[in-house]
C-alpha cells in the first residue's frame, strides 16, 4: 500500500521541538519524526509513552539470577554432590560470581533482543527513507496525507513553525 | 532539565555544524584506503602471521613449546591474558561509567575505546584457550556433563568464574558497541554511492531510520546497558584477580587484589586508549573531535588510577611485613631484591613515577609526552603482571625446586602475534566503521550554548524560537573562553 507523506524539514532541534508541539496542538497528527540524534524532550512533545524496557530488563535479569542459582545448586548440590575444598555442597558464597554474571548476561541480551524485536529492526537489503538527510543534519516531521488534506494550510503551518522546506513523498513499503 | 554553563570549554572545536560532523567522520569510511593505513595494516598482518605460526607450533608440538617448567607453570600466557583483559577495561569504563557520571566528553572517544575493548578481550581469550593444549575441547569449560561420566564443572573455582565473567563481558560489550553503531551505519548507508556499500551498510544498520520512538527506546537501552555494565566491568577484573587471590601462594594470597587489579586495569586501559587516540586523531584528521582537552582529561584519569596502583604496591609490602608470615615476607623481599629485581623496579618506575608527572600541566597538555607516557605505562603494566606471577612462583616452599623462567621464542611469538591481531582488527574497524559516534557528538555540539531556547516540558507560553548556533560558541561573546584548568 502506498502512503503519501508531507515532510517538514527543520534545521535546528529546538525549533523542531516547538514546531512539533504547535503542530500537534493545531490538531494535525504526526506520523513520525526522524532525527539524526536523540533529542531530549521529544518524547513529551510527541506524547511517546515511557518505554517499559527497564521492566523487561529487570525480569530478564531475575530470570538469569534464578537460572544461575538453580543450575549451580542442582548440579553441585543434588545431581553429583562432591566435597570440594571441604566446603558444603551448596556453597552459596562461591556461587555469587557466576550468579552475578548470568544476571547481567540475561538482562542485557534479553533487553537488547526485545528492543530490536519491538522496534522491528533487523538486517535488510534495502532501507527506504523519507529523506536521506534525516540521518545527517536535518530533522524531518512526517505527516501522513491523502487527497482530502489541505496541503496549502499544512505547508503554511509547518512554515510558520520554522520548517525550512516542506516536501511531499510517496512511499510504498513503509 | 540540565543547566548549561556559559563557561564550559566546547567539547568539539572548529565550529562544526551537524553536517561537518557527518562529513569528517564518514570521510575515511568512504575514501579509498590511504597509504599510511595500508602500511600500518601490512605491519599488523606480518605480526598476525607470527601469531598463526606460533599457534601452529603450540598446537602441533604441544605446550612444551613454551618456556614453562615444573615450578613456573604459569608465566607469559597468564601475564599476557591479564594485560590484555586490563586494557579491555577502558572501553566499557568510558562508555558506561562516564555515561552514568554525565561526562559528555566521552562521546568523541567511546566508539574507538569500545572497539579496543572488544579486540583486547579477543586477544586475551587466546591465552587461556591455547594453554588448554586442546583448544577444540574449549567448550568443556561450560557446564556440560563430562562426556565420560556425569561430572559437572566446579562452580567453586575462580577459573570457572573467569569463564563466565569474560564471556559475559565480551558479549555485553559487543552488543553495547553494536547498538551504538547502528545509527551511524544508517548515516553512512544514506550517503553511500556504490551498490555494494549501500547493501552492506543497509544490512549493518538494521533498517535504522532515526525515528523519534526508536531514539527514545535507544536511549533507555543505552542507559540500562551502562548501568549494568558498570558493576560488570568492575566484576571482571575482580574475578581475574581472584584467580590469584584465592590461592595459597605467598604474594598472591591478598585481599587487596580486587580493587588493586581494577585500578590497574583502568590505568592500563586508559594508557592504551591514549596511544590509539593520539594516532587516530592525526591519521584521520580528527583533531577537532579528540581535542587536547580530551587528552588532558584522560591523563588525569591515568594519574588517579596510577596513584591507586602505587599505593597498592606499597600496601602489599607493608602487609607482608605486618603479617609476620615468613613466606609472605620472603616473597616480597625476593621480588624487590631477588633475581627478578629488574622486572620489579621497571614496574615501579613505569607505574609509580610516570603517572605523577601528569600533575605538571605542561606534561598533561603535551601530545608527544602523553604518547611516550602512555607507552611507558603499558610496558609497566605488563611488568606488573609478570612480577606478580613469575616472582611469586619461581621460588616456592621447596628450595630444591627453585628455578628461573625464560620465555621461549614461541612465547614471544604468541605475545607479539596478539599485538598483530589487535592492530589488524583495530585498523579494519577504523577503515570500515565510523571511529567516532556521530549521533552522540551531534547531540553535544551545543554543549556550550546558553542562548538557545530551552525546552522545559509542556510550556503553555510559546515564544517564537530562535535557532541557536551550532558552532559550539554562544552568541554572548562576553564570555571568557580562556583555559581554566
Amino acid at each position: 500500500m502506498t502512503k503519501r507523506f508531507a515532510l517538514g524539514i527543520f534545521d535546528d532541534e529546538d525549533v523542531l521541538l516547538h514546531a512539533v508541539e504547535n503542530v500537534r496542538e493545531a490538531g494535525v497528527k504526526i506520523y513520525e519524526v526522524f532525527t539524526p540524534f536523540p533529542i531530549h524532550g521529544m518524547d513529551d512533545a510527541l506524547g511517546i509513552e515511557r518505554s517499559r524496557l527497564p521492566i523487561a530488563a529487570f525480569f530478564f535479569g531475575l530470570t538469569g539470577l534464578s537460572f544461575a542459582l538453580w543450575m549451580q545448586i542442582y548440579m553441585l548440590g543434588f545431581d553429583w554432590p562432591m566435597i570440594i575444598g571441604g566446603k558444603p555442597h551448596i556453597a552459596l558464597p562461591s556461587f555469587i560470581p557466576v550468579s552475578f554474571e548470568l544476571t547481567v548476561l540475561f538482562c542485557c541480551h534479553g533487553m537488547v533482543i526485545t528492543f530490536y524485536t519491538i522496534s522491528k529492526l533487523y538486517p535488510r537489503w534495502k532501507t527506504p527513507v523519507l529523506d536521506v538527510r534525516s540521518t545527517d543534519d536535518k530533522f524531518v516531521v512526517a505527516i501522513e496525507v491523502n487527497e482530502n488534506t489541505d496541503m496549502t494550510k499544512l505547508t503554511q503551518l509547518l512554515r510558520d513553525n520554522g520548517a525550512s522546506e516542506v516536501n511531499q513523498k510517496e512511499m510504498s513499503k513503509f | 532539565m540540565q543547566h548549561v554553563s556559559p563557561v564550559r570549554e566546547p567539547l568539539v572545536t572548529g565550529g562544526k555544524t551537524y553536517h561537518d560532523v557527518t562529513q569528517d567522520v564518514s570521510r575515511q569510511v568512504e575514501a579509498a584506503p590511504n597509504i599510511r593505513w595500508m602500511a600500518a595494516l601490512s605491519v599488523a598482518l606480518v605480526l598476525l602471521g607470527v601469531f598463526f605460526y606460533s599457534v601452529y607450533r603450540t598446537l602441533w608440538y604441544g605446550i612444551g613449546e613454551w618456556g614453562l617448567n615444573k615450578t613456573v607453570g604459569w608465566a607469559w600466557d597468564i601475564t599476557n591474558f591479564v594485560w590484555w583483559v586490563g586494557i579491555g577495561h577502558a572501553g566499557t569504563l568510558i562508555s558506561a561509567v562516564l555515561l552514568l557520571f554525565r561526562q559528555k566528553w566521552r562521546t568523541s572517544i567511546n566508539r574507538a575505546a569500545e572497539a579496543m575493548t572488544i579486540f583486547a578481550v579477543i586477544c586475551a581469550a587466546m591465552f587461556p584457550v591455547l594453554h588448554m593444549g586442546r583448544p577444540w575441547l574449549a567448550y568443556w569449560v561450560f557446564p556440560l556433563q563430562n562426556t565420560f561420566g556425569s561430572l559437572w564443572v566446579n562452580f567453586n573455582s575462580p577459573l570457572l568464574w573467569d569463564v563466565f565473567a569474560i564471556s559475559t563481558y565480551f558479549s555485553v560489550s559487543l552488543v553495547f558497541w553494536y547498538t551504538g553503531l547502528v545509527p551511524d551505519f544508517a548515516t553512512i548507508r544514506d550517503r553511500a554511492k556504490g551498490p555494494i556499500a549501500k547493501v552492506a551498510y543497509s544490512l549493518l544498520s538494521f533498517g535504522w531510520r532515526g525515528s523519534a520512538k526508536h531514539w527514545s527506546r535507544y536511549e533507555t537501552v543505552s542507559l540500562i546497558l551502562a548501568g549494568v555494565s558498570t558493576p560488570l566491568v568492575l566484576s571482571v577484573h575482580t574475578i581475574v584477580s581472584m584467580d590469584f587471590a584465592t590461592s595459597v601462594v605467598p604474594g598472591w594470597h591478598t585481599t587487596i587484589f580486587p580493587p588493586y587489579f581494577v585500578a590497574g586495569a583502568i590505568f592500563s586501559g586508559f594508557a592504551m586508549v591514549l596511544t590509539l587516540m593520539l594516532i587516530t586523531r592525526v591519521v584521520f584528521k580528527l583533531e577537532d573531535y579528540i581535542t587536547i582537552e580530551h587528552i588532558a582529561l584522560m591523563n588525569k584519569i591515568m594519574m588517579v588510577t596510577g596513584s591507586i596502583v602505587g599505593v597498592a604496591y606499597i600496601t602489599e609490602f607493608f602487609i607482608a611485613w605486618y603479617s609476620q608470615v615468613e613466606f609472605e615476607q620472603y616473597a616480597f623481599i625476593n621480588r624487590a631484591t631477588g633475581p627478578y629485581w629488574w622486572a620489579y623496579w621497571s614496574m615501579m618506575t613505569c607505574n609509580v613515577i610516570t603517572p605523577q608527572l601528569v600533575w605538571i600541566r605542561r606534561v598533561r597538555y603535551s601530545i608527544p609526552l602523553t604518547f611516550v607516557l602512555s607507552i611507558i605505562v603499558n610496558i609497566g603494566m605488563w611488568f606488573e603482571r609478570f612480577v606478580i606471577i613469575v616472582t611469586s612462583l619461581h621460588r616456592d616452599y621447596l628450595p630444591s625446586s627453585w628455578v628461573m623462567f625464560s620465555p621461549s621464542i614461541i612465547d614471544i611469538g604468541i605475545y607479539v602475534g596478539t599485538i598483530g591481531l589487535f592492530f589488524t582488527l583495530f585498523l579494519l574497524f577504523a577503515k570500515f566503521f565510523p571511529v567516532i559516534n556521530m549521533a552522540e557528538v551531534k547531540s553535544v555540539l551545543k554543549y556550550t550554548v546558553d542562548n538557545g531556547p530551552t525546552y522545559t516540558g509542556h510550556d503553555p507560553h510559546h515564544h517564537t524560537p530562535q535557532p541557536a548556533t551550532t558552532h559550539g560558541v554562544p552568541a554572548s561573546a562576553s564570555v571568557n573562553y580562556d583555559k581554566h584548568d
